[in-house]
């Protein structure tokens, strides 16, 4: 641990962000289809899996933000 | 040819996974300071990040894939590589062989053998490894181009060099723990970006139930069509699944496999390290509910005539492995598709990424340390592990484009586990387990072990044995083969080790003090309630692992 200028964040803050980032570009393409003139081709486009998928994802990533913001691990 | 077209936002969400993985080893690379922290992950890490991380250094999208595929060919019974195949193994090593491994402060298994043996013993184990590690790694990054290849479009060699390129930066910088890091991240991604196809699938085809009372008999059970060879799809008795499997390939793997154990020698005490494997099997055992659902949903819809595999590029015939991506193609529209990619991705990143971990830790320790440079520092041995992860990268590269050139040498390397970890898991119970136990037994029953292994691999192979003898069935399949060439190989390991250490010079006793049951006082679990005792979770497991196999019987 020599040169540590800082506490080492834990793991779970990096998933809170990698989750939020990657729930919102989930939610974000899922919005655009739904206001889009041409629905998603795919099977069971009809229940917008995207929205509610990404909504979960960035809740999840978010929860974990808060959750674990300024911990370090000892 | 390829079957998904990815849009903008998709790429952005790949993006964003490399920019994640390589952020983040440029992160950790300053707090590597000792060859502890680069090594070992700085002996820091909860039993839940070192869980996840044992679950997910196994859990790569090869398995996935392949399994999702191997579950339209044998149906249920691929529940057995992750139930029985898997969590009494995993038990087993946090509760009684943990504490021998974490106690004596070793570094690898290699360096347990040391310890325990001799360094004979010790280079043996190492070499074979870091060949094994180094190989696997290489095959893995071949079939993970292969697969984008077919079902993206991407460039073989861009996909090859790419990866290796991302995984090489980051374990350069931080080590263990940007592997493990990155393998927590994957683990998360698997599970967002996979288990939404289980769920549509079930959606779609009306109920989990609708899928399973339509399935052949011979693919619907555990146990109920394990009787008899050829009662189902696999081809082996409940007796090649117990010993085969749910023994010696089972334990051989879970047990001894460096590139698991390291990650619960990175947790932060004994207790912590002990619970990494019991942790663990949890999450193990609900991987079914992506990689078989999703097989039994892509065979259900592949008996409706609603769904095609993709051709595999050199033999022209359906890929099963492509099962999942076909499905990802099915349900998931703009956005869900860049994360089902990203999660494969991810998978087979991070698989390739615990390989080079592993082959780097050994290849420091148990070859350079030990044969060149015994006084080396903790920054040359840092220095030297960079190096090794470059030349691991390369050697992976090389192997790759190997296995693209000559194809049947995969079947060779897929093979190489049996050839080593299921004759090594006899040299360890018995090291572990049985005092007298001699250098001399566990070095050359090694060797025989292995060595009997790979003839009776190349005699099947080659028609020089009649596979029936050793498997018990007119018909077994590649799968039954790998069991019963598994358990024989343990017998014969294990029964040489007996033989020649009746006839060897044991070690005196003191010097195995905390590396042999009876010789070391047992380990007392810190103060806490009786529902955090490693032992009650593991009577937890497996008591949820025993309701599985009744209700799915």
């Amino acid at each position: 641990m020599a040169n540590k200028k800082e506490g080492l964040k834990t793991i779970w803050y990096f998933v809170g962000i990698v989750l939020t980032l990657m729930g919102a570009l989930v939610m974000l393409a899922a919005i655009i289809d739904l206001l889009s003139a041409v629905p998603a081709k795919t099977v069971l486009a009809n229940l917008h899996p995207g929205l509610w998928w990404g909504g979960l994802m960035i809740l999840t990533g978010v929860i974990y933000l808060l959750k674990n913001k300024g911990k370090v691990v000892k | 040819m390829h079957t998904i077209t990815l849009s903008f936002i998709d790429w952005l969400i790949i993006l964003v996974y490399f920019a994640a993985v390589i952020a983040i080893g440029y992160y950790l690379k300053k707090f590597m300071g000792t060859k502890e922290d680069f090594f070992e992950a700085g002996r820091r890490n909860s039993a839940w990040v070192a869980g996840i991380a044992f679950v997910s250094a196994n859990l790569g999208a090869l398995e996935i894939l392949g399994w999702t595929g191997g579950t339209m060919k044998y149906g249920m019974f691929v529940s057995h590589f992750y139930w029985i195949g898997a969590i009494p193994a995993m038990l087993f090593l946090g509760i009684y062989m943990m504490p021998f491994y974490y106690s004596s402060k070793i570094h690898s298994i290699p360096g347990y053998l040391r310890l325990r043996f001799n360094e004979p013993t010790r280079v043996l184990n190492a070499i074979s490894f870091a060949v094994m590690t180094v190989l696997m790694s290489g095959i893995n990054l071949y079939l993970m181009a292969l697969v984008f290849y077919v079902i993206l479009g991407w460039n073989l060699n861009l996909s090859i060099w790419v990866s290796a390129a991302v995984i090489g930066v980051y374990i350069t910088f931080g080590g263990l723990l940007s592997a493990i890091f990155t393998e927590i991240i994957q683990f998360f991604l698997i599970w967002f970006g996979l288990f939404l196809v289980s769920v549509l699938g079930i959606v779609e085809l009306g109920g989990l139930d609708n899928i399973l009372k339509t399935l052949p008999e011979r693919m619907s059970g555990l146990w109920s069509t394990a009787a008899n060879a050829s009662s189902n799809e696999m081809g082996v008795t409940w007796v090649g699944i117990v010993l085969g499997l749910g023994f010696v390939l089972s334990f051989g793997y879970w047990t001894t496999d460096f590139l698991l154990v390291q990650r619960a020698f990175s947790a932060k005490d004994l207790d912590s390290a002990r619970k990494t494997p019991i942790y663990a099997s949890f999450f193990k055992m609900a991987l079914p509910f992506i990689v078989v659902i999703g097989g039994l949903v892509a065979w259900k819809l592949q008996d409706l005539g609603q769904l095609q595999l993709l051709s595999h590029p050199i033999s022209g015939g359906a890929w099963n492995d492509t099962a999942l991506p076909v499905l990802i193609a099915r349900y998931f529209p703009t956005g869900l598709a860049g994360l089902g990619i990203t999660a494969l991705l991810a998978g087979f990143m991070a698989g390739q990424a615990g390989n080079v971990s592993a082959f780097n830790t050994v290849f420091t320790y148990d070859i350079y340390r030990a044969l060149f440079k015994k006084d080396a520092t903790d920054q040359h041995l840092i220095y030297v592990g960079r190096v090794v992860t470059i030349v691991g990268v390369f050697l992976s590269i090389l192997t790759a484009y190997a296995a693209m050139r000559f194809n049947t040498i995969m079947d060779y390397i897929q093979a190489i586990f049996s050839w080593v970890n299921a004759p090594l898991f006899a040299t360890m119970l018995l090291g572990m387990f049985w005092a007298r136990c001699t250098s001399a037994g566990a070095f050359w029953g090694l060797i025989l072990g292995m060595v009997s292994s790979f003839g009776m691999f190349v005699g099947i192979n080659f028609g020089w044995i009649n596979a029936a003898i050793l498997t018990f069935s007119d018909k077994p399949s590649d799968m039954g083969n790998n069991m019963w060439r598994a358990w024989w190989a343990w017998l014969i390991c294990f029964v040489a080790t007996i033989v020649i250490s009746l006839f060897t010079k044991p070690k005196p006793k003191e010097e195995l003090v905390g590396l042999v049951k009876g010789l070391t006082a047992e380990s007392v679990s810190i103060d806490e309630p009786w529902y955090k005792k490693p032992a009650f979770i593991a009577i937890v497991a497996l008591a949820i692992l025993i309701a599985l196999n009744v209700y799915f019987w």
